[in-house]
């Protein structure tokens, strides 16, 4: 299926520490992440599963500088990011998010869109980058949609071109908050094959957050497991597929198994999340 | 679709013939037309047929239009004297000024104080102390601080837009979702590349709903201030057929200035799909 | 652990210089202040005008004659008169407008009808109308009424239909599915669901209320039939040379706009407790 196929990662490790969060919504504290550590390979699929509001964000953010972290350290390839001294850590182009509901700016066309990277970090000129998010862009299968606006496009190539923004940077870690999450099933399937086509060719360090846990399965080499909050990780699941996988893998014994040992863990957390009856924290 | 080009889309002409063939099967049309008629039937019976107090007091309609398209006007202004072109001249020219000015000044107001929250604790609280004195409690303080007619006009009519769009590009900017921010941020944007790049064009949408409502109150206060002390324009038209007992030509006077007024906004209403074409072409998808 | 104990040591006057928006705001406004009166006071100090400021009565001055206009019964007058005509201008909008724009909201043939002259006259600014006002009503107070509902009728209208026609269809559908009647979709969700718009509407229409009488004070309240009022005590002011007047008068006519739309927000508040609007 793809050429690269035995590339050797040797970058995007990520080790989180001991990392704490506290929010503090006018004066009322709320702890967000308690003391959660977590070891992550160069070039692994790491995927976070646990109830909705349980701070899976609020660790994603703190690898991504978008908020501070209370306690603890996180460091990327041994280089710290953030931690005792620097509560925040800078934001760069080595670790790029795919948000949620997708943030494509809809006032750039799709080509534009991942031309931006490159021309704002002044690595090419407006024409070379270009040249190289089309070439991208009909790589991941979009070369008829490049000069629309992300209006204009389904939500499903919107969210590929995402992915191509990202990795037109060439990232050390992607980071993706539930990207597929409003999407039907059939699409999901979709994206999924063509996430684990871009893995397989660039072996990009992939740090996913999810509530899907066949998703996770599917896509994960661990899935991890937080409790709900504050969030530790409450269980870690290996899965020893091989790859590449494909959607055969779905109706296989040995999915069906390791979705039902991820549930248990998961649905014990969902019921202490949905009875304290929190709201979601950002 | 057998064309290759996928991407064309129907001319305007096209579009537009199929959008008025597709609008002629609803009574819409229709009904416009008759409530105007209606409406302008009402208005005839009122002022000029059965002349009922106080009616009879202003023109009816058929009376100033005749007048309107006279060559020889009876009290002196229509469609084929000069000094109605000066007035209208006059009037479009102060508002262009006024709207560049308070355009120019507000929206980048607007965008620092949005973008900054340091810029606006400090700039806002002025803003806000000064917005609620309506425009027209300055005139006097216009007069005294600029000499001659123009200036303290000009004055007036960019305050009052002024305020609008620096106060709808501040909400413009708060609007945009956080996550182009950090979109942008993690992509490697210095902080000129997050201006530009997003707090920019994020906020246009509700620059140009300012900019619609700026140039409404920029007429309102322009009128306002030519009533008050002007030698030229629509308002001292009015005000002076007034003064002088030409009825007719003062109301002449008022719906040339709703026309004028109505052209306007609809070139900035232009001016701004102009700009947005991300935001028409994804509004047009929705098939609305 | 993760609830605090530092709540209890947050008295409010330590919270507000704690606030450092508040404290920014406050030391801009001082400092608008101080170079008004620096730059009015230039010209006394060192003999050299200064553009625009120069001219305008600095704020210890527009203080003194305050203090001194407070006391004269006159000035209580003129906003006792304005009051009453936004008042009156502005609930009449209201009554008109509110159904006005709810019946074309809810039938379509009504909207045809009467959308497009609706439109037609919009454009003319209210102002405009002051003239013909005067000519059509018999006194000065009743046309100074008209303008004035005219100003706020527009923006009634147009959110009030704007609002009404942007309710999610769904509550409409989940009402006809348990049995509502057209009468009770009128009532349970087209008004409630309409009360925010009504309530940007009226604190807009304010807003242009003020403008609108305030100009119509000033053009026709300055004959010999004066009507009085704000807008009539500053253009007296300023036509007897007091500009410091002037200032106090444009002080108090934006003290009592900001009164009339915290009065609205105040209404909309307790009357949508499901939403807090602003």
């Amino acid at each position: 299926m793809s050429v690269g196929n035995n590339i050797v990662p040797s970058k995007g490790a990520i080790s989180i520490r001991n990392v704490t969060k506290v929010y503090d919504p006018g004066g009322a504290d709320v702890m967000a992440v308690d003391d959660c550590s977590l070891e992550i390979a160069a070039g692994e699929v790491c995927m976070i599963v646990g109830p909705s509001g349980c701070g899976k964000t609020t660790l994603l953010n703190a690898i991504a500088g978008f908020h501070s972290i209370t306690e603890g350290q996180i460091d990327l390839d041994g280089e710290m990011l953030c931690g005792p001294g620097k509560q925040l850590a800078t934001q760069g182009a080595d670790r790029v998010v795919v948000f949620q509901n997708g943030a494509l700016f809809p006032w750039k066309t799709l080509a534009d869109n991942v031309a931006y990277g490159p021309v704002v970090q002044g690595l090419m000129s407006k024409a070379d980058a270009r040249e190289k998010a089309m070439t991208m862009l009909s790589e991941a299968g979009l070369d008829g949609v490049a000069d629309k606006f992300p209006g204009e496009v389904s939500s499903g190539m919107a969210r590929r071109a995402e992915i191509v923004r990202a990795l037109i940077n060439d990232p050390k870690v992607l980071l993706l908050d539930e990207p597929y999450r409003a999407m039907d099933a059939l699409t999901k399937s979709i994206m999924h094959e063509s996430l684990l086509e871009v893995y397989d060719r660039t072996k990009v360090t992939i740090f996913f957050i999810t509530h899907d846990l066949e998703e996770a399965i599917f896509l994960g080499d661990r899935v991890v497991v937080m409790t709900t909050r504050p969030a530790k990780t409450k269980k870690i699941v290996d899965v020893k597929i091989n790859r590449p996988r494909d959607y055969r893998l779905l109706s296989s014994e040995e999915f069906r198994l390791l979705v039902q040992e991820t549930k248990e863990a998961v649905h014990e957390e969902a019921v202490k999340a949905f009875e304290a009856g929190e709201r979601e924290l950002a | 679709m057998s064309n290759q080009n996928v991407s064309s889309r129907p001319t305007g002409l096209q579009y537009f013939l199929y959008k008025s063939a597709k609008a002629l099967k609803t009574p819409t049309p229709y009904l416009a037309f008759l409530g105007i008629t209606l409406w302008l039937v009402t208005y005839y019976l009122l002022c000029e047929q059965w002349r009922i107090f106080p009616f009879y007091k202003v023109p009816g309609p058929l009376e100033v239009i005749t007048e309107w398209i006279n060559k020889d006007p009876i009290w002196g202004t229509s469609l084929f004297t000069e000094d109605y072109y000066i007035n209208i001249w006059v009037s479009c020219r102060r508002i262009f000024i006024a709207f560049a000015l308070a355009t120019g000044l507000g929206v980048p107001l607007g965008l620092f104080m949005g973008w900054s929250q340091k810029f606006k604790d400090y700039a806002f609280p002025i803003l806000e102390l000064l917005r609620p004195i309506p425009i027209l409690a300055w005139v006097p303080l216009a007069i005294v601080m600029f000499a001659g007619f123009e200036t303290p006009i000009i004055y007036l009519a960019t305050l009052a837009s002024f305020f609008v769009t620096a106060l709808n590009t501040m909400l413009g900017v708060e609007s945009i979702d956080e996550s182009y921010f950090r979109a942008a941020g993690c992509l490697g944007s210095k902080k000129h590349h997050i201006f530009l790049n997003v707090v920019v064009p994020g906020a246009l949408p509700y620059i140009f709903t300012g900019l619609q409502i700026s140039i409404g109150v920029a007429w309102f206060s322009l009128v306002a201030a030519e009533m008050i002390s002007g030698d030229y324009g629509l308002g001292y038209m009015i005000m002076d057929s007034y003064m002088v007992n030409k009825y007719t030509t003062m109301v002449m006077a008022m719906l040339t200035l709703g026309f004028v007024g109505w052209i306007t906004s609809a070139m900035v209403r232009s001016a701004g799909d102009r700009m947005m074409q991300w935001r028409e072409r994804a509004l047009g998808q929705g098939g609305a | 652990m993760t609830q605090s104990s530092k709540k209890e040591n947050g008295g409010i006057l330590k919270r507000i210089f704690s606030d450092l928006t508040l404290r920014r705001g406050v030391a801009s406004i001082l400092i608008f202040l101080t170079l008004w009166e620096i730059g009015f006071r230039f010209h006394e100090w060192f003999g050299v005008m200064v553009p625009f400021v120069g001219k305008i009565d600095a704020p210890t001055l527009v203080v003194a004659r305050w203090r001194e206009v407070v006391l004269q019964p006159g000035y209580w007058e003129s906003w006792y008169l304005s009051f009453g005509r936004v008042f009156f201008g502005f609930l009449v909008a209201q009554v008109i407008g509110i159904p006005f724009g709810l019946a074309m909201a809810v039938n379509k043939n009504f909207r045809g009808l009467f959308f497009p002259p609706f439109e037609i006259l919009r454009p003319i600014p209210p102002l405009a109308w002051v003239p013909a006002s005067i000519i059509f009503w018999p006194t000065t107070e009743l046309s100074i009424m008209f303008v004035t509902f005219l100003g706020a009728f527009y923006t009634v209208v147009i959110n009030v239909l704007g609002g009404a026609r942007s309710i999610d269809i769904q509550y409409l559908r989940a009402a006809q599915s348990m049995g509502a009647t057209r009468w009770d979709l009128f009532r349970k969700i087209i008004l409630p669901g309409t009360m925010p718009s009504i309530f940007i509407g009226a604190a807009v229409g304010m807003g242009i209320t003020w403008e609108v009488v305030l100009a119509a004070e000033m053009i026709s309240g300055g004959g010999q039939q004066s009507g009085g009022g704000l807008g009539f005590f500053i253009w007296s002011s300023y036509m007897g040379g007091v500009m410091d007047q002037v200032i106090v008068g444009m002080i108090s006519i934006g003290l009592a706009g900001y009164i009339s739309s915290s009065l609205i927000r105040y209404l909309g508040h307790i009357s949508m407790p499901w939403r807090r609007m602003f």
